[in-house]
Protein backbone atom coordinates (compact mmCIF):
# COMPACT_ATOMS: atom_id res chain seq x y z
CA UNK A 1 0.00 0.00 0.00
CA UNK A 2 1.31 3.17 -1.61
CA UNK A 3 1.09 5.99 1.43
CA UNK A 4 -0.81 8.93 0.30
CA UNK A 5 0.65 12.06 -0.88
CA UNK A 6 -0.04 14.39 2.30
CA UNK A 7 1.67 10.99 4.32
CA UNK A 8 5.02 11.28 2.42
CA UNK A 9 6.17 14.36 3.36
CA UNK A 10 4.83 13.77 7.06
CA UNK A 11 7.01 10.76 7.26
CA UNK A 12 10.51 12.10 5.64
CA UNK A 13 9.74 15.12 8.36
CA UNK A 14 9.91 12.62 11.11
CA UNK A 15 12.61 10.89 9.31
CA UNK A 16 14.46 14.14 9.74
CA UNK A 17 13.40 14.61 13.38
CA UNK A 18 14.50 11.05 14.58
CA UNK A 19 17.89 10.47 12.16
CA UNK A 20 18.97 14.36 13.08
CA UNK A 21 18.20 13.88 17.08
CA UNK A 22 19.79 10.49 16.95
CA UNK A 23 23.15 12.12 15.75
CA UNK A 24 23.24 14.94 17.64
CA UNK A 25 22.53 12.30 20.81
CA UNK A 26 25.49 10.43 19.18
CA UNK A 27 27.70 12.88 18.52
CA UNK A 28 27.23 16.41 20.41
CA UNK A 29 29.52 16.57 23.71
CA UNK A 30 28.14 16.60 26.64
CA UNK A 31 27.88 19.29 29.01
CA UNK A 32 26.59 19.64 32.57
CA UNK A 33 26.13 21.80 35.12
CA UNK A 34 28.48 20.78 37.91
CA UNK A 35 31.28 18.15 37.90
CA UNK A 36 31.10 17.31 41.20
CA UNK A 37 30.01 14.18 43.10
CA UNK A 38 29.99 15.59 46.80
CA UNK A 39 29.68 13.44 50.08
CA UNK A 40 29.12 14.73 53.30
CA UNK A 41 30.69 12.78 56.76
CA UNK A 42 28.26 13.24 59.50
CA UNK A 43 28.77 14.44 62.87
CA UNK A 44 29.31 11.89 65.17
CA UNK A 45 30.94 9.45 62.85
CA UNK A 46 34.03 9.13 64.64
CA UNK A 47 32.15 8.53 67.76
CA UNK A 48 30.38 5.95 66.31
CA UNK A 49 32.93 4.18 65.45
CA UNK A 50 34.41 4.36 68.54
CA UNK A 51 31.58 2.76 69.96
CA UNK A 52 31.94 0.08 67.58
CA UNK A 53 29.10 0.73 65.91
CA UNK A 54 28.64 -0.15 61.63
CA UNK A 55 29.05 3.24 60.11
CA UNK A 56 27.66 3.06 56.71
CA UNK A 57 27.56 7.11 55.45
CA UNK A 58 28.53 6.79 51.75
CA UNK A 59 29.35 3.60 48.96
CA UNK A 60 32.69 1.89 49.93
CA UNK A 61 32.92 2.30 46.22
CA UNK A 62 32.30 6.02 44.52
CA UNK A 63 31.96 5.66 40.38
CA UNK A 64 32.90 8.84 38.98
CA UNK A 65 32.87 9.21 35.07
CA UNK A 66 35.22 11.77 33.49
CA UNK A 67 33.80 14.67 31.82
CA UNK A 68 30.45 14.12 33.93
CA UNK A 69 30.88 13.91 37.22
CA UNK A 70 34.93 13.91 37.83
CA UNK A 71 35.26 15.67 41.02
CA UNK A 72 35.25 14.63 44.15
CA UNK A 73 33.72 16.79 47.15
CA UNK A 74 34.03 15.44 50.82
CA UNK A 75 33.05 17.84 53.45
CA UNK A 76 33.72 17.10 57.21
CA UNK A 77 30.55 17.48 59.28
CA UNK A 78 32.05 15.98 62.27
CA UNK A 79 33.73 17.24 64.82
CA UNK A 80 37.17 15.41 64.83
CA UNK A 81 39.59 15.46 61.30
CA UNK A 82 39.16 13.00 59.20
CA UNK A 83 41.87 11.60 56.84
CA UNK A 84 41.15 10.97 53.27
CA UNK A 85 44.15 9.30 51.54
CA UNK A 86 47.18 12.00 52.73
CA UNK A 87 44.76 14.35 53.43
CA UNK A 88 43.32 15.56 56.62
CA UNK A 89 39.77 17.40 56.47
CA UNK A 90 39.66 19.82 59.33
CA UNK A 91 35.83 19.57 60.64
CA UNK A 92 33.35 21.96 58.87
CA UNK A 93 36.44 21.68 56.09
CA UNK A 94 35.80 20.40 52.65
CA UNK A 95 38.28 18.62 50.28
CA UNK A 96 37.94 18.95 46.55
CA UNK A 97 39.70 16.84 44.15
CA UNK A 98 39.73 16.33 40.43
CA UNK A 99 40.44 13.44 38.50
CA UNK A 100 42.00 13.72 35.08
CA UNK A 101 42.74 10.14 34.39
CA UNK A 102 40.47 6.79 34.15
CA UNK A 103 41.35 4.37 36.65
CA UNK A 104 41.10 2.86 39.94
CA UNK A 105 42.40 4.85 42.94
CA UNK A 106 42.22 3.46 46.19
CA UNK A 107 42.32 6.17 49.72
CA UNK A 108 42.52 5.91 53.63
CA UNK A 109 39.71 6.98 54.66
CA UNK A 110 38.92 7.22 58.81
CA UNK A 111 35.21 7.77 57.86
CA UNK A 112 34.64 4.50 56.58
CA UNK A 113 34.47 1.33 59.15
CA UNK A 114 37.27 -0.79 57.16
CA UNK A 115 39.15 2.86 56.86
CA UNK A 116 39.68 2.56 53.40
CA UNK A 117 37.64 4.25 50.13
CA UNK A 118 37.97 3.00 46.59
CA UNK A 119 36.88 5.79 43.48
CA UNK A 120 36.89 3.97 40.33
CA UNK A 121 36.95 6.82 37.23
CA UNK A 122 35.46 5.65 34.07
CA UNK A 123 36.03 7.38 30.61
CA UNK A 124 34.02 9.78 29.19
CA UNK A 125 30.98 8.68 26.98
CA UNK A 126 32.72 8.31 23.58
CA UNK A 127 31.09 9.96 20.49
CA UNK A 128 28.81 7.61 19.03
CA UNK A 129 27.41 5.04 21.30
CA UNK A 130 28.73 6.01 24.26
CA UNK A 131 27.03 9.12 24.31
CA UNK A 132 23.79 8.06 22.75
CA UNK A 133 23.40 5.39 25.86
CA UNK A 134 24.47 8.21 28.44
CA UNK A 135 21.85 10.57 26.99
CA UNK A 136 18.99 7.71 26.76
CA UNK A 137 19.92 6.85 30.32
CA UNK A 138 19.40 10.04 31.26
CA UNK A 139 15.88 10.52 29.71
CA UNK A 140 14.95 7.83 30.90
CA UNK A 141 15.62 8.52 34.10
CA UNK A 142 14.69 12.01 33.83
CA UNK A 143 11.03 10.29 33.30
CA UNK B 1 5.95 20.02 2.15
CA UNK B 2 7.99 22.95 2.83
CA UNK B 3 6.00 24.15 6.42
CA UNK B 4 6.32 19.86 6.98
CA UNK B 5 9.98 20.22 6.84
CA UNK B 6 10.27 23.87 8.91
CA UNK B 7 7.92 22.08 11.19
CA UNK B 8 10.29 18.93 11.89
CA UNK B 9 13.67 21.29 11.94
CA UNK B 10 11.99 23.59 14.79
CA UNK B 11 10.62 20.36 16.66
CA UNK B 12 14.63 19.08 16.25
CA UNK B 13 16.02 22.47 17.42
CA UNK B 14 13.59 22.82 20.95
CA UNK B 15 15.13 19.04 21.09
CA UNK B 16 18.42 19.77 20.90
CA UNK B 17 17.88 22.77 23.02
CA UNK B 18 16.23 20.90 25.98
CA UNK B 19 18.29 18.26 26.29
CA UNK B 20 21.81 21.18 26.03
CA UNK B 21 21.66 23.00 28.94
CA UNK B 22 25.10 25.00 29.02
CA UNK B 23 25.58 26.29 32.85
CA UNK B 24 24.33 29.32 33.87
CA UNK B 25 26.94 32.51 33.18
CA UNK B 26 27.45 32.85 37.15
CA UNK B 27 27.74 29.31 37.71
CA UNK B 28 30.33 28.70 34.71
CA UNK B 29 32.52 31.60 36.06
CA UNK B 30 32.41 30.15 39.85
CA UNK B 31 33.69 26.74 38.16
CA UNK B 32 36.81 28.25 36.21
CA UNK B 33 37.45 30.36 39.23
CA UNK B 34 38.15 27.57 41.91
CA UNK B 35 39.28 25.08 38.85
CA UNK B 36 42.69 23.85 40.59
CA UNK B 37 44.58 20.65 39.26
CA UNK B 38 45.23 20.01 42.74
CA UNK B 39 42.68 18.65 45.34
CA UNK B 40 41.70 21.65 47.46
CA UNK B 41 41.21 22.55 50.85
CA UNK B 42 38.44 24.76 51.71
CA UNK B 43 38.15 26.75 53.62
CA UNK B 44 41.91 26.83 53.97
CA UNK B 45 44.17 26.45 57.14
CA UNK B 46 47.51 27.56 58.15
CA UNK B 47 49.69 24.42 56.91
CA UNK B 48 51.45 22.92 60.39
CA UNK B 49 54.87 24.84 60.99
CA UNK B 50 57.94 22.58 61.44
CA UNK B 51 61.18 23.36 62.29
CA UNK B 52 64.11 20.78 61.17
CA UNK B 53 67.38 20.97 60.14
CA UNK B 54 67.77 22.02 56.38
CA UNK B 55 70.33 21.04 53.76
CA UNK B 56 71.63 24.94 53.51
CA UNK B 57 72.63 24.50 56.75
CA UNK B 58 70.12 26.70 58.21
CA UNK B 59 66.84 25.46 60.29
CA UNK B 60 63.81 25.09 57.76
CA UNK B 61 60.49 26.56 58.79
CA UNK B 62 57.47 27.66 56.98
CA UNK B 63 57.43 30.90 58.22
CA UNK B 64 60.43 31.50 56.33
CA UNK B 65 58.76 30.76 52.78
CA UNK B 66 56.09 33.90 53.29
CA UNK B 67 55.07 35.39 50.61
CA UNK B 68 56.18 32.29 48.17
CA UNK B 69 54.11 28.90 47.22
CA UNK B 70 56.14 25.96 49.00
CA UNK B 71 55.48 22.72 47.60
CA UNK B 72 56.29 20.23 50.02
CA UNK B 73 57.08 16.71 49.58
CA UNK B 74 58.38 13.61 51.67
CA UNK B 75 60.77 10.72 50.54
CA UNK B 76 63.73 9.43 51.03
CA UNK B 77 67.14 9.62 48.74
CA UNK B 78 67.08 5.82 48.07
CA UNK B 79 63.91 5.48 46.72
CA UNK B 80 63.85 3.82 43.58
CA UNK B 81 60.62 5.51 41.39
CA UNK B 82 58.27 7.53 43.38
CA UNK B 83 60.49 10.43 44.62
CA UNK B 84 63.25 10.64 40.99
CA UNK B 85 59.65 11.15 39.33
CA UNK B 86 58.10 13.47 41.95
CA UNK B 87 61.57 16.34 42.07
CA UNK B 88 62.16 15.94 38.26
CA UNK B 89 58.17 16.89 37.61
CA UNK B 90 58.97 19.60 39.90
CA UNK B 91 62.18 20.93 38.77
CA UNK B 92 60.41 21.19 34.95
CA UNK B 93 57.97 23.03 36.83
CA UNK B 94 59.90 25.48 38.32
CA UNK B 95 62.22 25.52 34.86
CA UNK B 96 58.25 26.25 33.16
CA UNK B 97 56.97 29.19 35.68
CA UNK B 98 59.80 31.32 34.11
CA UNK B 99 60.44 34.69 35.95
CA UNK B 100 58.70 33.75 38.63
CA UNK B 101 60.10 30.02 39.48
CA UNK B 102 62.09 32.34 42.44
CA UNK B 103 58.68 32.57 44.16
CA UNK B 104 58.27 28.88 44.36
CA UNK B 105 60.29 26.53 47.15
CA UNK B 106 60.45 22.88 47.32
CA UNK B 107 60.80 21.58 50.44
CA UNK B 108 62.03 17.86 50.56
CA UNK B 109 61.62 16.44 53.83
CA UNK B 110 62.99 12.88 54.42
CA UNK B 111 61.00 10.23 55.73
CA UNK B 112 64.66 8.21 56.46
CA UNK B 113 66.62 10.28 58.77
CA UNK B 114 69.14 7.28 59.39
CA UNK B 115 70.13 7.37 55.42
CA UNK B 116 69.78 10.63 54.52
CA UNK B 117 72.21 12.93 56.33
CA UNK B 118 71.90 17.31 55.25
CA UNK B 119 75.16 16.91 53.23
CA UNK B 120 73.95 13.48 51.35
CA UNK B 121 70.47 15.23 50.79
CA UNK B 122 71.86 17.97 49.22
CA UNK B 123 73.77 16.31 46.85
CA UNK B 124 71.21 14.63 45.63
CA UNK B 125 68.46 17.31 45.38
CA UNK B 126 71.03 19.37 43.45
CA UNK B 127 71.04 16.69 40.76
CA UNK B 128 67.22 17.54 40.35
CA UNK B 129 67.22 21.51 40.83
CA UNK B 130 70.00 23.62 43.14
CA UNK B 131 67.28 25.44 44.98
CA UNK B 132 65.28 22.52 46.29
CA UNK B 133 65.90 22.23 49.84
CA UNK B 134 66.30 19.32 52.07
CA UNK B 135 64.81 18.85 55.77
CA UNK B 136 66.07 16.43 58.37
CA UNK B 137 65.60 16.05 62.20
CA UNK B 138 65.49 13.41 64.84
CA UNK B 139 63.30 10.45 63.89
CA UNK B 140 60.47 11.22 66.64
CA UNK B 141 60.66 15.13 64.86
CA UNK B 142 60.31 13.87 61.50
CA UNK B 143 57.33 11.21 62.96
CA UNK B 144 55.33 14.53 63.84
CA UNK B 145 55.74 16.69 61.08
CA UNK B 146 54.27 13.24 59.25
CA UNK B 147 51.25 13.06 61.45
CA UNK B 148 50.69 17.32 60.85
CA UNK B 149 50.45 16.30 57.75
CA UNK B 150 48.46 12.87 57.54
CA UNK B 151 51.89 11.40 55.81
CA UNK B 152 52.27 7.93 56.27
CA UNK B 153 56.44 6.04 55.95
CA UNK B 154 56.82 2.04 56.47
CA UNK B 155 59.62 0.67 56.44
CA UNK B 156 60.17 -2.36 54.05
CA UNK B 157 62.57 -4.90 54.19
CA UNK B 158 65.45 -5.91 56.42
CA UNK B 159 68.77 -5.50 55.52
CA UNK B 160 70.66 -2.32 54.24
CA UNK B 161 68.73 -1.93 51.17
CA UNK B 162 65.42 -1.31 52.78
CA UNK B 163 63.05 0.87 51.29
CA UNK B 164 60.14 3.24 52.41
CA UNK B 165 56.45 3.09 51.54
CA UNK B 166 55.51 6.73 51.55
CA UNK B 167 52.63 9.13 50.27
CA UNK B 168 53.70 10.40 47.66
CA UNK B 169 51.24 13.14 47.17
CA UNK B 170 52.47 17.37 46.97
CA UNK B 171 51.23 19.86 49.18
CA UNK B 172 51.00 23.03 48.20
CA UNK B 173 51.09 26.29 50.65
CA UNK B 174 49.83 29.71 49.56
CA UNK B 175 52.49 32.71 50.11
CA UNK B 176 50.34 33.43 53.17
CA UNK B 177 51.41 30.15 54.56
CA UNK B 178 47.48 28.13 54.21
CA UNK B 179 47.91 24.74 53.00
CA UNK B 180 45.86 25.18 50.24
CA UNK B 181 45.99 21.96 47.78
CA UNK B 182 47.41 19.10 47.61
CA UNK B 183 48.72 17.18 44.14
CA UNK B 184 48.44 13.65 43.87
CA UNK B 185 51.68 11.76 42.65
CA UNK B 186 51.67 11.19 39.06
CA UNK B 187 50.34 14.45 37.41
CA UNK B 188 52.68 16.66 34.84
CA UNK B 189 54.55 19.92 35.54
CA UNK B 190 52.18 21.48 33.67
CA UNK B 191 49.61 21.13 36.30
CA UNK B 192 52.16 22.45 39.22
CA UNK B 193 53.01 25.49 36.71
CA UNK B 194 48.68 26.14 36.53
CA UNK B 195 48.41 25.97 40.01
CA UNK B 196 51.41 27.69 41.29
CA UNK B 197 50.15 30.97 39.02
CA UNK B 198 47.11 30.30 40.56
CA UNK B 199 47.84 31.06 44.31
CA UNK B 200 50.43 33.24 43.38
CA UNK B 201 47.90 35.47 41.53
CA UNK B 202 44.86 34.52 43.99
Amino acid sequence: MRPSSWKRPLLAALSVVVLGTLGWAALAPIRVASHEAAFEIPRGTFAHRMHGEHVDIFPQTIRLTLGLNDVLVLRNGDSVPHLFGPAIIMPGQSFRLPFETASTYSFQCTAHPNGGLSVIVDPAPAPGWGRLQWRWYELTSAA
Amino acid sequence: MAAVLLLALACMAATLVHFAPAPAPQQAAAMSAEVLKAGVFSPAYAAPEFSLRGTDGSDVNLARYRGKVVLLTFGFTHCAAVCPTTLATLAQARNGLGTTADKVQVIYITVDPDRDDAGHMKAYLAAFDPTFLGATGSANKLAAVRKDYGVTAVREGAGPDYAMAHTSSIFLIDPAGRLRALMPFGHKPADFVHDVRYLLNS
